[in-house]
């Protein structure tokens, strides 16, 4: 059993954001560069199984140029066996389930991350199981693999749903499939060193969509606090100046 | 959120790895240590789980190569790793560098190839803790006139003596304690729990580095076997070279408390109003958050600095005394001023800050005061010895 986990190289959570390019671009000056959480998640998830010997390899594949390269290292470190880099700006969920399509053949189970924390685009997962034309399962929760069996979980409206399938299939995972993201330890970081990470060339292919234009959120209204006895001047701040009631 | 400052952009001056192990580590702080340190450090207590935690993250003896259990990394790293630490609590950090620069380290450094395959991969599992004995009830700045002894007996040597303030030593499975022969050359003895006569009762009432387990090591006619005397070292040598791995990491580490104290003076003083303006916008107050980032930024690169110098091996301990010193100085200079920026709530255990300040008063001490690196460098650069 093989398991590909896609990789998405993102801003840090806490990173200011800013854009350039009257607004149609991400200022990735200074930013620090983190795993997708989801992604971290899912790659927690699939080392666990290794090293309970129902995986025998553990690859993590990323579409992105050379700066996504010390992300990947940072997965080899947390315990993937290789890693793979589709060398190529990531420009569309399409694109880059495209670039992926090319890898992932050979796998019995690919792990995506259910969104990417950038852009939540939530569309790489789904894309790539219809052109390797395989099965996806959306927001998987829990997976476990007895004898070669797959049972995986899913959260559903207001319970759970355990589920058998067969592979290869494309698993979007959400929070729940691993209880927390897998700290490297040193000797993990220095024998990811080591390890292979292979570039490939990117394939032709076209993006279906286009960034027009980045708006920031209006900034935060300050909060203005009423006394607790004050009842009716908060009604009236409701009434006069934020015209809710 | 901890958004440790970096206005030299001396992030470029770390490796990609480097990044790696110190996104590790402070996540690792973030889990195990920041949500219960107040705690510990209240109650007087010593976490005792972070020892085997630290082992599993290899943040013990991580410069020690990979055939002892170490992970065979580089001096910078070993300093990020103590920054990181030292953001959590100096008690933590000091629990680090003991097991890694005073106790691996002499094992590694002075042992013969036995004691490291006997001790070093479960020091480095934290399977096993260390605790390093050098200062005396009477002898702290002055560790040549020891009076702790041992003589050869023959099968064995007869160890007397007692070592006082001795960090993990409540907690400790071993230590390396240096004695005197009976011709007056210090030695570096191992001893083990269990040992008879060696004891090692602990040191209450502290107010600083509440966190961390601090004793005696009292021998009382201690018969240790000969296999337990480090071999290749002999005289004060032996100690100040641990001494000089032991102050490296804490010229780095105190950084991590200066950035946390930092850290949560700016942000405080952002959403903190009094006279109807954030208190951040008075002169005084950025007068101190300005100094503050002056002096992280100096002690980043007098670290960093170290760092290449010592992974060439070319780090005199007089450059070593000199980052110590100052980088525990200012450390503390910034403890007390961002306390003050945050008033009356500077002083609770909501705040880290508190807790820092009084752990650099141990951290100024310990490792040779503040006085003595002074001493050491005005021996250094005037060639005449101020100690006696
Ligand atoms: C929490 C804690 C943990 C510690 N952990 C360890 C440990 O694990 N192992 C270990 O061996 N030790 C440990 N120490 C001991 C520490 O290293 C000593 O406290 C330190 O070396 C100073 O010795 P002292 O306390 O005896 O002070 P003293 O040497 O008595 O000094 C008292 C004062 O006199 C000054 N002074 C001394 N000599 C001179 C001089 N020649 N010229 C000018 N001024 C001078 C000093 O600077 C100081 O201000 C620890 C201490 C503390 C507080």
């Amino acid at each position: 059993m093989k398991i590909l986990v896609l990789i998405s190289n993102v801003p840090d959570t806490t990173t200011k954001i800013r854009f350039t390019g009257d607004n149609t671009a991400f200022d990735t000056s200074g930013v620090q560069w983190i795993i997708n959480p989801w992604d971290e998640l899912a790659l927690t998830r699939a080392v666990e199984l290794k090293e309970a010997g129902a995986v025998e390899k553990v690859v993590v594949a990323n579409v992105g140029e050379k700066i996504t390269e010390p992300t990947l290292r940072k997965a080899l470190a947390v315990g993937a066996d290789e890693a793979i880099r589709v060398d190529t700006e990531p420009k569309d969920s399409y694109f880059v389930a495209k670039q992926l399509a090319q890898v992932a053949k050979d796998f019995d189970i690919i792990l995506a991350g259910i969104e990417a924390s950038d852009y939540n685009g939530s569309a790489v997962g789904g894309m790539l199981a219809e052109i390797l034309d395989i099965a996806s399962v959306s927001a998987v929760s829990g997976l476990n693999i007895e004898n070669g069996e797959l049972s995986v979980n899913r959260d559903i409206d207001g319970g759970s749903q355990v589920l058998s399938i067969n592979t290869p299939v494309v698993l979007i995972v959400q929070k729940g499939i691993a209880k927390e993201p897998r700290i490297p330890a040193m000797r993990g970081i220095m024998m990811a060193r080591k390890k292979p990470l292979n570039v490939v060339p990117a394939v032709d292919a076209e993006p279906r969509t286009k960034f027009v234009k980045f708006e920031l959120p209006p900034p935060k209204a300050a909060c203005k606090m009423v006394d607790e006895d004050n009842a009716k001047e908060l009604i009236r701040l409701l009434h006069e100046e934020a015209k809710v009631i | 959120m901890y958004n440790p400052p970096d206005y030299y952009q001396i992030d470029e001056l770390l490796t990609d790895e480097h990044k790696i192990i110190r996104e590790s580590v402070r996540e690792w702080v973030n889990r195990r240590i920041i949500p219960v340190i107040d705690d510990y450090a209240q109650r007087h207590e010593f976490p005792e789980y972070i020892i085997k935690e630290m082992g599993e993250l290899g943040a013990l003896g991580p410069y020690i190569p990979e055939k002892y259990g170490g992970a065979g990394m580089d001096q910078i790293a070993y300093g990020v790793i103590m920054t990181e630490l030292e953001r959590g609590d100096s008690a933590i950090r000091s629990a680090a560098s003991v097991q890694s620069s005073l106790v691996m380290y002499p094992i590694y450094a002075f042992g013969d190839e036995k004691q490291r395959m006997k001790y070093l991969p479960k020091l480095a599992t934290g399977e096993m803790v260390g605790a390093f004995g050098l200062t005396e009830p009477n002898h702290g700045s002055d560790p040549g006139s020891m009076t702790t002894r041992f003589e050869d007996k023959g099968d064995y040597y007869l160890l007397n003596g007692a070592k006082m303030w001795i960090t993990n030593a409540p907690i400790c499975d071993i230590a390396v304690v240096w004695a005197k022969d009976e011709s007056g050359k210090v030695r570096g003895l191992i001893l083990e729990r269990g040992m008879e006569g060696f004891t090692t009762p602990e040191t209450y009432k502290k107010w600083s580095l509440r966190a961390s387990a601090t004793g005696e090591l009292v021998f009382d006619n201690v018969k240790v076997p000969k296999e337990n005397m480090l071999p290749n070292i002999k005289g004060l040598k032996g100690p100040l070279m641990c001494l000089n791995s032991a102050r490296y990491g804490i010229a780095w580490g105190v950084i991590g408390a200066a950035m946390d104290c930092y850290d949560t003076a700016l942000r405080y003083s952002l959403e903190r109003k009094q006279f109807g303006k954030p208190v951040a916008s008075f002169q005084l107050q950025q007068k101190k958050l300005a100094e503050m980032l002056t002096e992280i930024t100096k002690m980043q690169l007098m670290a960093w600095r170290l760092g290449t110098l010592r992974n060439e091996d070319r780090a005199t301990p007089a450059q070593i005394s000199m980052a110590k010193r100052n980088n525990v100085e200012h450390t503390l200079k910034i403890a007390r001023e961002s306390r003050q920026i945050l008033g009356a709530m500077g002083i609770t255990g909501d705040f880290p800050i508190m807790r820092h300040m009084m752990n650099l008063e141990s951290v100024i001490t310990y490792e040779g005061t503040h006085d003595i690196h002074l001493l050491i460098t005005g021996h250094d650069i005037t060639g005449i010895p101020a100690f006696e």
